[in-house]
């Protein structure tokens, strides 16, 4: 790339001898081109702008703890974000929790174990479930998954370890099917394939002489992943199970059909919660313009906008430094 | 047990667990197409193609939201694909090393992954509040933002496999960039220029969260992109979560159709880029 002209480089060498039919239509043209790239800045700014702006009457009504107030009573009008936000990350965590040993294990059998042919149709394979709508997932979700979970996964767990101390919290209350665990679950199945896409591009870049050394010296195809290959892509991976975070804090449709939709706060896998995008989606129908609750909700939508965008903006920061570097 | 026997093992246990952990995926893939086929396929029939959405035990179909659906998308399209297209052209010719490329590029990257509730709640700010009521041009607008960050990703990645040599030749021979890039660079990478606007309609055919609040959904028959208009996910949405069966019903042929529709987009597009690559 060094030794040859950037685009760039050739149109402003083409600049000092060029002929009469560019120059109008050239500035023209590149002026379209930097209108779009400035655009999408602006497209970013606005949506901040806008949430900001939308949210901030439930801000000042509320003071700065709205942001952890557990308090949502839309009778007496009170609002805060407690719950909402412990929701989202609870489950986006509990989601994170599935998704990456089974993005490691799927990452290890696509890079070492599959045979060459199978490769590419079964990795794509797993990157369909990625394309699967969202909504898809919540009905199936809703309709297969809580049955399940309430009939055979939920009263044995709760039976077996409820009781004891300290983790025992984890498993309380009713086996009601819906809740924080399958919300999770069914995240960990929707971010699966973005994690173990990442997992396996970044294994892929590993550099063939250090794993061959370490096969020379006799280590076995599981000890060059866990001690060459995942080593030497570890900072980008750490980006990839973030970017999977990031696709679980602003999971929508998939979470509000499987989450229950609790404005209470439990520390309990089963209990039904909420999240921030799934209050959005619930009670949005309920909010009039102009009320308090539109603007909490709004301002639900910015919490949720700079967690993500936290979130999002360091996973990118980790996958670049490393596949660049 | 020897340590070389022990490590064999680990290995040997390791390998299992990874095929079984890649069965899995496959398996819940199926399951998922299975639930869509079993529930959808006995619900398939003319009228879910030929009717309105009617109250429950009227015998609906699903014309009016598929109809919604497809204008909605094809406004998105025609607002997205050309900023996506000059912005993704933008950073493969001018923003390479550039702070303002890397910027944008940074941005487009967090559009890609942001919740697209937000963005619907976003349009309804921008769009729904001021101009008085939902409307289609709303949730067309809602669909174009999700559409443009995957529509500037696989144009740079594809302007980006185009050889630089292809570039110079034009330009040594004296054509302007706009020549340059639209004639050569663009037809070069073409075939993989289609497959990111084929991603982005599949992308956008299944979101529902930013249509709630921005077209919002109708019962009736209506092309008036100023009025709430019906699409696909949000009828879904709509019929999964209520009681009466044939809704239900509706919801998984619905949700068969957009998933069939998404999945067969996909797989068209991976086969497109494979060939290019």
């Amino acid at each position: 790339m060094d030794a040859t002209l950037t685009g760039n480089q050739a149109a402003s060498a083409m600049a000092a001898a060029r002929k009469p039919t560019g120059r109008l239509s050239d500035p023209l043209f590149v002026g379209v081109l930097w209108t779009s790239g400035i655009f999408v800045l602006i497209l970013l700014g606005l949506i901040i702008a806008m949430l900001f702006e939308g949210g901030l009457p439930a801000l000042q009504e509320f003071g700065i703890s709205f942001l952890w107030s557990t308090t949502w009573n839309p009778v007496t009008e009170k609002f805060g974000a407690g719950v909402m936000v412990f929701g989202t990350i609870f489950s986006a965590v509990i989601a994170v929790v599935i998704a990456l040993p089974l993005s490691f294990g799927i990452a290890f059998f696509l890079t070492e174990i599959a045979p060459g042919p199978l490769r590419r149709p079964i990795g794509v394979a797993i990157q369909l479930l990625a394309a699967i709508p969202s909504i898809i997932y919540g009905m199936w979700g809703f309709f297969v998954i809580v049955p399940l979970m309430a009939a055979y996964v939920q009263p044995p767990l709760i039976e077996l370890l409820g009781p004891l101390p300290v983790i025992g919290a984890l498993f309380q209350g009713p086996p009601l099917g819906a809740g924080m665990l399958t919300a999770g679950l069914i995240m960990a199945i929707m971010i699966l394939p973005f994690i173990t896409a990442m997992f396996v591009e970044v294994l892929e870049s590993v550099p063939p002489m250090i794993k061959e050394s370490a096969y020379g010296v006799g280590a076995t195809t599981y000890e060059v992943y866990r001690n060459v290959s995942v080593p030497y892509g570890r900072t980008a991976m750490v980006g990839a199970v973030m970017l999977g975070l990031g696709r679980a804090l602003g999971e929508t449709m998939a979470v509000t059909f499987v989450i229950g939709n609790a404005t209470r706060m439990s520390a309990s896998l089963f209990a039904p919660g909420s999240t921030i995008a799934s209050t959005i989606a619930n009670e949005f129908p309920e909010a009039g313009p102009g009320s308090l609750k539109l603007q909490s909700l709004l301002e639900l939508g910015f919490i949720l906008f700079v967690i993500s965008f936290i979130v999002l903006a360091l996973s990118r920061l980790l996958v670049r430094s490393k596949l660049k570097g | 047990m020897s340590s070389l026997a022990r490590r064999r093992a680990t290995d040997y246990t390791v390998k299992v667990i990874s095929v079984a952990f890649a069965a899995l995926a496959l398996l819940l893939l199926a399951w998922i197409l299975w639930t869509l086929v079993v529930r959808g396929l006995p619900a398939i029939g003319p009228h879910v193609f030929t009717r309105m959405t009617l109250p429950p035990g009227a015998g609906g179909g699903l014309l009016n939201a598929i109809v919604g659906s497809l204008i909605q998308i094809g406004i998105a399209l025609a607002i997205g694909t050309p900023i996506g297209l000059m912005c993704g052209t933008f950073l493969a010719e001018h923003g390479k090393n550039t702070q303002i490329g890397n910027a944008v590029r940074f941005v487009n990257d967090v559009l890609l992954s942001a919740p697209s509730i937000l963005i619907g709640l976003f349009v309804y700010q921008l769009l729904v509040m001021p101009f008085g009521g939902f409307s289609g041009w709303a949730g067309a607008a809602a669909l174009a933002v999700i559409i443009i960050p995957v529509v500037v990703r696989t144009t740079e990645d594809m302007l980006n496999l185009v050889p630089i040599g292809l570039r110079e030749a034009a330009f040594a021979l004296g054509a302007p960039q706009w020549k340059v890039v639209t004639l050569i660079t663009w037809r070069a990478a073409r075939a993989g220029i289609v497959t990111g606007v084929l991603l982005a309609i599949a992308r956008a055919a299944g979101e529902t969260a930013p249509l709630l609040f921005t077209s919002l959904g109708n019962n009736g028959w209506s092309l008036d992109m100023n009025a709430p208009m019906a699409s696909l996910p949000i009828a879904i949405y709509q019929y999964a979560a209520s009681p009466f069966e044939d809704w239900v019903a509706l919801a998984w042929a619905g949700a068969l159709l957009i998933t069939v529709g998404v999945l067969t987009l996909n797989i068209l597009s991976r086969l497109v880029l494979a060939k290019m690559k």
